[in-house]
């Protein structure tokens, strides 16, 4: 392991502490009559001089955001193995391809015959999803997954309601990610839990208890968070499509089977898809993503407007439509997102797909190999792209996946993903992804070996871990009970 | 003493102590224990009626929230107000100044003695 | 074999040895075989420069905003674009990372987004802001949900003026039929602005919150200290929706007005236009209230050095933890917009944030002296309402022919506003920035002057 000093990065505000005035992107030349602002508008609404932050010339605020950088680690760096998370290779072709001024430099409300190459983007994607999900329709405006879950309950919710049926819940596994209950609950409707068998896959029996007349939907996970597929699923859907209820399905693992499966042969009534998981689009340390959501025959009367029209060579948008749900958010989508998204499909092809999720498969169950000796695996089924181990043979030396992960850190890696699913306690769901080099996921495994021998023999050193970090662990404890949200000129030091 | 037994107690880790006509409650040291660092409280506004059984508040840790409950039926008369800027006393001193809510009423008859109690964490753990 | 599958041929069958498996479909024995197909129908991989030609004749296609004088607005701007900004969002230590859940190994993230919360608390008057939300229409959203959770849902009526943005308005009826909220639409006045009348009647005790946009939905500036007073008055929240972010380089934010929430998109902040999205949803709202928030956010903390560091904090209000009970549904945000947003705004810097406000109002008040000059069908709706740099300007025939004829004439003059209904006139809402120059003034109005 190499060092190299990196200096404390103080906040932007602590810069230029005297406010003393340097040259900060010029503005063009103002080549009209100034005009005084207390002339022209009331003088209460303007603002006083409370904005704090310095002018800097250029070079400042560059060494400013590249020492920030340089504190970060990233999927350019090495493996990231975050389970559900899909963290792959974000190709260098998607960003040529969104900078290009013919899509970023285009204003939502520009007449339509001005803008027909943007409107073919998305009437593309749109193909290209229904061609990878099997499914009738799709709808490209949710900004993130669950965007894309909130937009497919609703138009499950209205399809129920023009049936005349007011039924109020809706059914989610207990392994389920946390934004499946928030986004029925934000629908409106209640989140009734689903209890896992031991094979991990939605226990049946518990199933035909709960699907009554009463619950709207089922949302599932594909293979589900536990990197295991539901292989009745068949079964499930057949239950509560008999039972007139619909199949959400949650595409956040597409990953494991994309070109080889598919989801409208499930019997998927929505399905969302998380285009910077499993189409390479980047995480951006946080967002933005794209949610969009394929629809069965069913669903189609309800997608949101806009959508795109094609008319033999011409395209158009439709504003309104009485059947829709309505606009989720303001225009098409996160447009520059998706452009990237077709990008990637294109460039991968339908057989690229296909080989996407064969080596995702591998590279998982290649770490279920290497590991299984030293963590603890709750579930025997087998894994599909993710695999979850858990710390219970660890937890005998006091060691949790918190500092496993920690320790992680120190090796180069980041950690995999822990705080869900709720069923399998001290979690390290791990998640490869197809686009490392053997190698890599090789080390991968050999530093969780590593780790696994330290916490038998010197567990402190994994307790006290990170050592190698910019930072060492952070005290999350104080940040909540001190809540400190912004800088203030008092009170930083 | 991390049961002690002279309070009463419900089956999700909350205490009651009879004080007069009125109800103290709190959490256990068993329960702040599992959740952790305490980081916030949130009371009842004083003046609510609650039944017993019915959600009081919440208590959060970095990781997770979790609900506490009404061993008794009644106003809330009081809150422990310095919970606002020490909600570590919860995990400090959780049967003495890591109280959490006063009640005017009694203790529901459902409620566990110290031994029963006992033993409920006992089997919890195992 | 792909280049962005790292595994070859002859790696693949390695690791199948080692698993002592004989083809790769072994592995997906659990998937049912009525749901597998053998291809896709889609074609076969493209090299680079193949899918690089194709996407780049879609783009080329398309008429941008910079290749024409372009006047268009109603929530998405035009304003200078330093290269600066998409060179740090370049580096791959930002763009390729990820949520910063493992506080260590993200302080770049960690960092610069505090800066961004810092920078939204200073333009906003508010003591707390988050790490991003979508956009300017599901922050309407979200700000409506924050007035209900925050009076404990004993109020369920949400108060919105018309002047806010049609189409945000649009976006909130889609949510709200979901839930108990009910909106209360007031209508705009004769001078451009919420009816006050109307807004003081429509507040009373089953009202969480009272939302007005500033600068508006027609370009005319509100009067947030009436409306909060008008709110507060009642019980309920003030909120100030924001969807011209450079506006708060001149305007007070409604934190200095006396309102508890200033929301909106923030897309002036560096954020190309792209087509509508990604852009930039931003939130901020009192102390008191900061547990009610939406999204994420960053606090400032120490390692176990006792250095200063900073990370995630208060998550028990988010999905990951709260599930049903979160504060909202949202996890993946506008992380890389908000950066984007922070190197702005420090690239610009304080001053020259005022200063670009300062060169918007000055061209927008030189193009209403044009208009009144050109004269003729030619007038502003509202000659004597404030603006800051978008106006309503009414001509000869509707918003939609204005357009068209306009843009046979090579101007972007300006998005209809009828275009999503309203109780205003027909007419064209044109936008000018600092990038508007004196001569695309000129060109402007002589279109103008030419369609009469």
């Amino acid at each position: 392991m190499r060092r190299r000093a990196l200096r404390d990065v103080p906040l932007i505000f602590e810069h230029n502490p005297e406010r003393l005035r340097r040259q900060g992107f010029p503005l063009p030349a103002l080549d009209v009559p100034d005009v005084n602002p207390a002339e022209v508008l009331p003088a209460s609404l303007l603002r006083g001089p409370d904005v704090d932050f310095p002018d800097l010339g250029e070079l400042e605020v560059v060494q400013h955001f590249h020492r920030l950088s340089q504190l970060n680690y990233a999927v350019d760096e090495g493996l990231y193995p975050l389970g559900s998370c899909t963290m792959k290779y974000n190709p260098r072709l998607n960003e040529q391809v969104a900078r290009l001024d013919g899509f970023a430099g285009l204003h939502p409300l520009q007449p339509e015959r001005q803008v027909q190459g943007a409107l073919r983007v998305l009437w593309e994607l749109e193909e290209a999803l229904k061609a990878v999900t099997g499914m009738s329709g799709v709808t490209l405006q949710p900004a993130a997954g669950a965007h894309g879950e909130l937009t497919g309950i609703l138009m499950i919710r209205k399809a129920l309601q023009a049936r005349g049926e007011g039924r109020d819940t809706v059914l989610v596994p207990d392994s389920a990610h946390g934004t499946n209950p928030a986004s029925a609950a934000a629908a409106g409707f209640a989140a009734v839990e689903v209890p896992s068998g031991p094979d991990g896959t939605v226990d049946l029996a518990a199933l035909d208890r709960l699907m009554t007349d009463r619950v709207a939907a089922i949302m599932l996970t594909v293979p589900n968070t536990l990197g295991v597929f539901e292989h009745r699923i068949l079964e499930v859907a057949e239950l509560v499509h008999s039972r007139g209820g619909l199949i959400y399905l949650d595409g956040a693992n597409l990953n494991a089977f994309a070109g080889r499966a598919l989801p409208g042969r499930m019997g998927a009534d929505a399905m969302h898809i998380n285009l910077h998981k499993t189409f390479s689009t980047p995480h951006g340390g946080g967002g933005p993503g794209a949610g969009p959501v394929a629809v069965s025959q069913a669903l189609l009367p309800y997608l949101p407007v806009p959508r795109v029209e094609r008319h033999g060579e011409r395209f158009s948008l439709r504003w309104s439509d009485p059947n829709s749900i309505g606009p989720m958010r303001g225009f098409f989508g996160s447009y520059l997102i998706l452009v990237r998204a077709l990008t990637y499909i294109r460039a991968m092809g339908g057989d690229g797909l296909r080989e996407m999720s064969e080596v995702a498969v591998l590279y998982a169950n290649l770490i279920r190999r290497r590991l299984q000796g030293a963590y603890h695996l709750q579930y025997e089924s087998p894994s599909l792209h993710e695999v979850v181990f858990d710390d219970s043979r660890q937890a005998a030396h006091e060691i949790h996946n918190i500092d496993i992960a920690k320790r992680l850190l120190d090796f180069g890696f980041h950690p995999p993903t822990m705080s869900f699913p709720l069923i399998v306690h001290g979690a390290l769901m791990i998640e490869p992804t197809e686009s490392a080099a053997p190698e890599e996921v090789e080390a991968f495994c050999d530093a969780m070996l590593a780790i696994a021998r330290e916490a038998e023999e010197d567990p402190e050193t994994v307790r006290s871990a990170p050592y190698e970090t910019p930072v060492r662990r952070v005290d999350e404890v104080l940040a909540a009970r001190q809540l400190v949200l912004r800088w203030k000129p008092e009170a930083n030091g | 003493m991390s049961i002690p037994e002279e309070l009463l107690y419900r089956r999700t880790h909350e205490w009651a102590r009879k004080d007069g006509d009125q109800v103290v409650v709190g959490i256990t040291h068993y329960a702040q224990e599992q959740l952790g660092e305490v980081v916030y409280v949130e009371l009842p506004e004083v003046g609510n009626s609650v039944d017993a059984g019915e959600e009081l508040g919440t208590l959060e840790s970095v990781k997770a929230v979790s609900e506490f409950n009404s061993p008794a039926a009644g106003e809330v008369v009081a809150v422990n107000e310095r919970l606002a800027d020490e909600p570590n006393l919860v995990n400090e001193d959780p049967y003495g100044d890591g109280w959490l809510v006063r009640i005017s009423g009694s203790p529901d008859d459902d409620l566990l003695d110290a031994e029963a109690y006992k033993k409920l964490v006992e089997e919890e753990k195992g | 074999m792909h280049p962005w599958i790292g595994a070859g041929d002859h790696d693949r069958r390695r690791i199948l040895d080692e698993l002592g498996l004989g083809t790769v479909d072994e592995l997906f024995a659990s998937v049912p075989a009525e749901v597998c197909v053998d291809r896709l129908p889609l074609p076969d991989a493209e090299d680079e420069a193949t899918v690089f030609r194709h996407m780049r004749s879609l783009a080329e296609s398309n008429v941008t905003m910079g290749s024409v004088p372009c006047f268009l607005g109603a929530g998405v701007y035009r304003h200078v674009q330093p290269a600066v900004v998409d060179a740090v969002l370049s580096r791959a230590e930002f763009f390729t990372s990820y949520t910063p859940y493992q506080p260590e190994i993200s302080q770049g993230t960690l960092q610069a987004v505090f800066e961004f919360q810092t920078l939204m608390c200073q333009l906003t008057g508010m003591d707390a802001a988050n790490a991003s939300l979508y956009d300017g229409a599901t922050a309407l959203v979200e700000a409506a949900h924050f007035c209900h959770r925050a009076l404990r849902g004993k109020r369920s009526r949400v108060v919105v003026a018309e002047t806010v943005h049609p189409l945000y308005r649009q976006v909130l009826a889609t949510y709200v039929v979901a839930e108990g909220l009910e909106v209360v639409t007031v209508p705009a006045g004769g001078d451009g602005r919420v009816d006050a009348d109307a807004l003081g009647k429509a507040v009373d005790g089953t009202v969480c919150g009272v939302v007005v946009q500033s600068p508006n939905f027609l370009g005319v500036v509100e009067d947030l200290p009436a409306a909060a007073a008008a709110a507060h008055g009642a019980g309920a929240l003030a909120v100030h929706l924001v969807a011209e972010a450079v506006s708060l380089g001149l305007l007070a934010g409604g934190g200095s007005l006396g309102c508890d929430v200033v929301c909106g998109e923030a897309q002036s902040f560096g954020v190309p236009p792209g087509f509508g999205g990604p852009h930039l949803g931003f939130f901020a709202c009192t102390e008191q209230h900061v547990r009610q928030m939406p999204g994420r956010l960053i606090g400032q903390t120490v390692d176990a050095d006792g250095k200063r560091a900073f990370c995630l904090t208060l998550s028990t209000r988010e999905q990951h933890i709260r599930r049903a009970k979160a504060t909202s549904n949202i996890c993946s945000n506008q992380g890389l917009m908000a950066l984007a947003a922070t190197v702005w705004l420090e690239s610009i810097g304080g001053s020259g944030l005022a200063a670009m406000a300062r060169s918007c109002l000055a061209r927008t008040e030189e193009l209403k002296r044009r208009i009144r000059a050109l004269g003729g069908p030619w007038r502003l709706a509202y000659p004597s309402s404030p603006t800051f740099n978008e106006v309503l300007v009414l001509g000869p025939g509707s918003g939609a022919e204005l357009a068209q004829r306009l843009a046979d004439e090579g101007v972007l003059a300006g998005v209809p506003s009828a275009r999503w209904g309203g109780s205003w006139p027909d007419g064209l809402l044109v936008a000018v920035t600092e990038c508007s120059s004196a001569s695309d003034l000129e060109v402007l109005v002589a279109a103008m002057g030419r369609i009469s």
